[in-house]
């Protein structure tokens, strides 16, 4: 089975990385951007087909290790 | 006292921390692989040095976080032991959740390596008996992730219980933003946890140790160290 753990900073967190590549893009004429927030895409290979038991899961996972909840939040998708 | 330096793999850093104990303590250190699950029996003093532990990789610290070793260090803290986590290693006591926050990365995007100055808030405390409140101390950084944040909730709290214990200040001891060399919230360089036998700090004290590196403000928190061992025993 395949899942996507998707890690974001939490709205109001200071992203220097994101301000860097939104002051790039600026820089390189791209129109239209008006901010950018750099984050992190993990893409896992679980093992059986239990859905609910994948979810769980990479919740475990994204709690004690992929995201750092103090100042990320993270997104699961299980995508079959 | 007795001391145990914690070593991770891409930490580069314990070799300058067992100098400074064993210079200070006439003890030297031992160093305990991340793998190892109990410190030495006895130990007053556990290290979590600074380097770049698992390359950084994820989150500066968040992979040597959760080494087998750190239950051990947590059960240490937990019966009162003193653990003391410099620079990598402040950044991998947050994550393993021995201090609160998260060490961010410093607001110019550089990495910093120079001298700064750190006002010492407090002398009340095993890390800073060695010096008084108010004391301004010169002490190196090295450091791409030192801007240490929470949220309002924790730095309120930290600041009202007394737990800044080290904050980056201009050479007279004030407080200007142009010291603030990573943009740290409030200044903050080093913090306790609430029993205050945590500290967590991004400069490096063991790189001013002895006269031939130029300064010995450093020595002043090991010889603190080492007075609250002798005065506790």
């Amino acid at each position: 089975m395949k899942a996507r753990v998707t890690v974001t900073l939490k709205t109001g967190i200071l992203d220097p990385q994101g301000k860097a590549i939104e002051g790039a893009l600026k820089s390189l004429g791209v129109g239209g951007v008006a901010s950018v927030r750099q984050g992190k895409v993990f893409d896992i290979e679980i093992a059986g087909a239990d859905k609910s038991r994948a979810e769980a899961a990479l919740k475990e996972a994204s709690e004690k290790l992929l995201a750092n909840t103090v100042i990320e939040n993270y997104r699961i998708e299980v995508t079959g | 006292m007795k001391s145990a330096v914690i070593v991770f793999p891409g930490i580069n850093r314990e070799r300058d921390m067992a100098r400074a104990l064993t210079l200070i303590s006439g003890r030297a250190p031992a160093m305990v692989w991340h793998a190892e699950t109990a410190l030495p029996a006895g130990t007053d003093l556990v290290v979590i040095p600074g380097g770049f532990s698992y390359g950084d990789y994820l989150r500066c610290g968040a992979i040597a976080a959760r080494a087998p070793i750190m239950d051990a260090v947590r059960a240490h803290a937990e019966r009162g032991g003193l653990v003391l986590a410099i620079c990598n290693g402040f950044q991998i006591a947050c994550e393993a959740g021995l201090l609160p926050g998260v060490l961010m990365r410093n607001a110019q995007l550089k990495f910093i390596c120079r001298d700064v100055f750190l006002r010492v808030e407090r002398s009340d405390t095993a890390f800073s008996r060695g010096y008084n409140a108010g004391q301004v101390i010169r002490v190196p950084v090295a450091h791409g992730e030192g801007n240490y944040a929470a949220d309002a909730e924790t730095v309120a709290r930290l600041e009202a219980e007394g737990r800044v214990l080290y904050r980056y200040v201009a050479p007279d001891g004030s407080l200007d933003p142009a010291w603030n060399h990573n943009g740290a919230t409030n200044a903050i360089a080093g913090i306790l946890n609430e029993r205050r036998n945590v500290l967590g700090m991004m400069p490096h004290p063991e790189n001013h140790v002895e006269a031939a590196m130029g300064c010995t403000d450093g020595r002043g928190l090991f010889a603190g160290l080492v007075d609250h061992v002798a005065r506790a025993a």
